[in-house]
């Protein structure tokens, strides 16, 4: 029944949400790569033929275009994480007022658990926040139909409507019925009408009084939709459930009757209110923040989940970190199987196994090179905040994108005053990565240009948007669509903002890059320090041939364990090269004072 | 929930934990199941501990694996079988690489790799089929199959028929590399005959 065939494939949530985009007529996507929600816009990129598809320098650019659009009659979707939404909060508020012409849909990937995030915030306040309707999937199946959904609502409501995914609907793959692309009526150009389209404040005050029109519109949509659906069982209990937490509770209560809520906000209360009336005890199980079960409450509806009802106890719903069946099951009273298996007692001790920089990865030379002084290093988001682990240890702070050289400049200034009254203060160096400089990294290099400062920012450029897996940004040279265009100059962007002093180092030359170090950090000048070399994963080749340890030479310094290679294992009292992942970086080779690296026999020079 | 089959895959990142998780979800689907998976993206992949899961069955609905509950549990690296050991159920089938990939906590001084990681995985696992399969795919001379080794290996647990292997494995690599796959799949459930018949 389930074979693949044209009309049924294995579609990730992303991939689902870019099929939806493109059978229900979108023809502009824009975004910025961020895990878990990069994938969607790779995947509509497979639909260029229809679909005019960019990776804009950051989230606030994404949406703007993609506002732009469809003020222009177009059908857009733009694409995030949940902390990019942050940086697109400024249009947002306000294209909520001025509204939409052709649908506008605003995706955004939630990280419960924080598997690749600074932290977990929820989206749906922003929905609440800005007064737009946000829909929620709870598998690949709905994440393609939501988003027809969505596009209509925007249309018929003209306004944006954000589709909130998180990791585990963006990232789990399911069976998906495909269906044609329709063709929508529209692109009828901008039609001018400065009431509509200009918010300026005698403007701006009926548009206000339009959004709650709209909301209360909404609202009544929202008890009405398919996607929010009662589906009865056992009256004993009841479950509001939404999103991936939907798919725990059916697999852990089948009996239970649920609510089950695709249409977020504006909240259908009626619903609420017939649901509730219909079971005896009503429980809301939702992921991350108690944002249902607060609202709930305020309907003066008993019910539990994050906090206790009034039947008495049972285990809260918790609200910090990623849902599972597991962690639902002492809620639901099921006894969950690990407790059974004895097995965990031989998995204790393991060593952890965190997420490292690559073997051959560039920063690894910035990072060891930067570990010969006694400076503050102000990170920044992306591979290279992976050197705040030993053995590197050379971040000391991350916030986010961008705030690597903004921080930096603003510590160096707070430590310039505390100079005054003590001898020494350490020199501060800001780091951020090539995309990261595009993306939010200029105007922090302008403040510190145009205010004075003396940090010392290095760009780590390893030409890619390496951690979220490699996509284009506006140094590459390349777009998304796959076009070669300009490569913008980091070098450039420094002289333009006024810096004197901006270098260029190889930093698997480790001599080179120490001296530039050296110079830059005795400087009371605020310096520019481009960290040169692309990512050996995107590029696909070794930086060179593999090396292996010669151990009659090798007097276990362990220098070489410093560099916090991978490939460079130290067991049973001696040092090995792992030869499979030895990327021929040969940093070990320049660290060693013994010589005792040397080109590994049978490694091919490529 | 017992309808629903589950299967584990783990090792470091890099190792083609997502494309062995792509063929079974596949085979699953040409078998006429519903299938959900999850795999992890994004940083997690940078040489740290990887996880992914399938599940199939008549209607599946969380992509999650409960803990305890698989039949499957293979892994491309020694330790990572016993770090995830809780997944499998009491039952099933482990698949171990012997392959020992040491982290950087290790080589840092940090923490020590441990040398009675076999012992501990034969006291952990009443079926084990505990084999090189990084060996075993240079012997057929591509280090990069031992993934679909292991694939071969875990599916003498499974009730999936070779022609859904076939076929899964047929979708999911190049058709110049159709041939060292489908090889490696025979290697692997040759390899995994020693365990099967201990444990009858």
């Amino acid at each position: 029944m389930s074979q693949l065939t044209a009309t049924r494939a294995l579609l990730s949530g992303n991939e689902a949400i870019a099929r939806g985009a493109w059978e229900a007529g979108v023809i502009v996507a824009t975004g910025y790569p961020g895990t878990p929600s990069t994938e969607i816009l790779e995947a509509a990129r497979a639909y260029k033929k229809d679909i005019y598809c960019e990776w804009s320098p950051n989230e606030k650019v994404a949406l703007e275009v993609a506002a732009g659009a469809s003020l222009a009659g177009a059908r857009a979707i733009v694409t995030m994480k949940h902390v990019g939404l942050n940086v697109a909060a400024d249009p947002l508020m306000t294209l909520s007022y001025i509204g939409t012409v052709g649908g506008l849909v605003i995706c955004v990937a939630d990280d419960p658990g924080m598997h690749s995030s600074q932290n977990e915030q929820d989206t749906r306040h922003y929905a609440r926040f800005a007064k737009i309707p946000i829909l929620e999937p709870s598998d690949s199946q709905e994440a393609m139909d939501f988003m027809a959904l969505a596009l209509e609502i925007s249309e018929a409501h003209s306004t944006p409507v954000i589709l909130r995914s998180t990791t585990r609907v963006s990232h789990s793959s399911g069976a998906v019925t495909l269906g044609e692309r329709r063709v929508v009526a529209g692109g009828s150009g901008f039609q001018k009408n400065p009431q509509r389209f200009v918010p300026i404040p005698l403007n701006a005050r009926p548009m206000r009084v339009r959004v709650e029109e709209r909301t209360a519109a909404l609202a009544e949509a929202a008890n009405t939709t398919t996607v929010n659906r009662i589906e009865w069982a056992d009256r004993g209990l009841g479950i509001i459930a939404e999103g991936i937490a939907y798919q725990y509770v059916k697999e852990l209560a089948p009996d239970a009757s649920v609510l089950k809520i695709g249409w977020v906000w504006p909240f259908p209360d009626e619903l609420f209110r017939a649901f509730a009336a219909g079971v005896r005890r009503l429980l809301v199980v939702e992921e991350l923040d108690d944002i249902l079960e607060e609202h709930v409450r305020s309907l003066g509806i008993a019910c539990e989940g994050r906090r206790p009802g009034p039947w008495g106890a049972r285990v809260a719903v918790p609200g910090i970190g990623e849902l599972s069946s597991d962690r639902l099951a002492p809620v639901l009273g099921r006894e969950s199987l690990a407790a059974s298996t004895e097995r965990s007692a031989n998995g204790k001790d393991l060593p952890a196994r965190p997420p490292v920089l690559c073997p051959a990865c560039p920063h690894r030379g910035i990072f060891f090179a930067l570990g010969k002084f006694d400076v503050i290093v102000t990170g920044d988001i992306g591979c290279y905040s992976l050197g705040v682990f030993p053995p590197l240890k050379r971040i000391d702070t991350v916030l986010c994108m961008g705030a690597g050289v903004s921080m930096a400049h603003g510590m160096q200034v707070a430590e310039s005053m505390r100079e005054t009254r003590e001898e020494k203060t350490r020199k501060i160096v800001g780091m951020v990565g090539d995309s990261t400089f595009f993306h939010s990294g200029i105007t922090g290099l302008l403040d510190i240009s145009y205010n004075k400062g003396a940090a010392v920012i290095i760009v780590v450029d390893n030409r890619t948007t390496a951690m979220t897996g490699h996509q284009e940004h506006p140094g590459t040279g390349r777009t998304l669509m796959g076009e070669q265009t300009i490569s913008a100059s980091i070098e450039d962007f420094g002289r333009a903002c006024g810096l004197k002093n901006i270098s260029t180092v190889d930093p698997y030359d480790l001599k080179e890059t120490t001296e530039t170090l050296r110079r830059a950090l005795n400087s009371n000048e605020p310096w520019l320090i481009i960290s040169r070399s692309p990512c050996p994963l995107y590029t696909k080749k070794s930086v060179g041939p593999a090396r292996q340890v010669n151990q009659e030479l090798c007097r276990m310094c362990k220098l070489c364990l410093r560099l916090g290679c991978p490939a460079i294992e130290y067991v049973n009292d001696e040092i090995h090269v792992n030869e499979m992942l030895c990327g021929g970086c040969a940093l070990c080779e320049k660290v060693c004072k013994d010589d005792a690296f040397e080109i590994a026999r049978g490694a091919c020079n490529e | 929930m017992s309808e629903t089959t589950s299967i584990v895959l783990v090792g470091v990142g890099g190792q083609g934990i997502l494309l062995a998780t792509q063929i079974i979800a596949r085979a699953a689907i040409v078998n006429g199941h519903d299938v959900k998976t999850n795999e992890v993206h994004g940083m997690a992949q940078r040489g740290g501990s990887v996880v992914a899961q399938v599940r199939y069955g008549e209607h599946v609905y969380s992509p999650l694996v409960p803990e305890g509950t698989a039949q499957v549990l293979a892994s491309l690296e020694r330790i990572e079988a016993l770090r995830f050991a809780g997944y499998l159920a009491p039952d099933g089938l482990a698949v171990v690489s012997s392959q020992a990939i040491i982290p950087v906590t290790v080589s840092s001084g940090q923490a020590a790799y441990p040398a009675d990681a076999e012992d501990r995985l034969r006291a952990a696992f009443k079926r084990l089929a505990y084999f090189d399969a990084i060996g075993a795919a240079e012997r057929l001379c591509d280090s990069r199959v031992a993934n679909v080794i292991l694939l071969g290996a875990l599916s003498t647990a499974l009730l999936l028929s070779q022609e859904c292997w076939s076929e899964a494995i047929a979708q999911c690599v190049k058709p110049a590399y159709r041939e060292i796959n489908a090889r490696a799949f025979e290697e692997g459930k040759r390899l995994v005959e020693p365990a099967r018949s201990s444990i009858a």
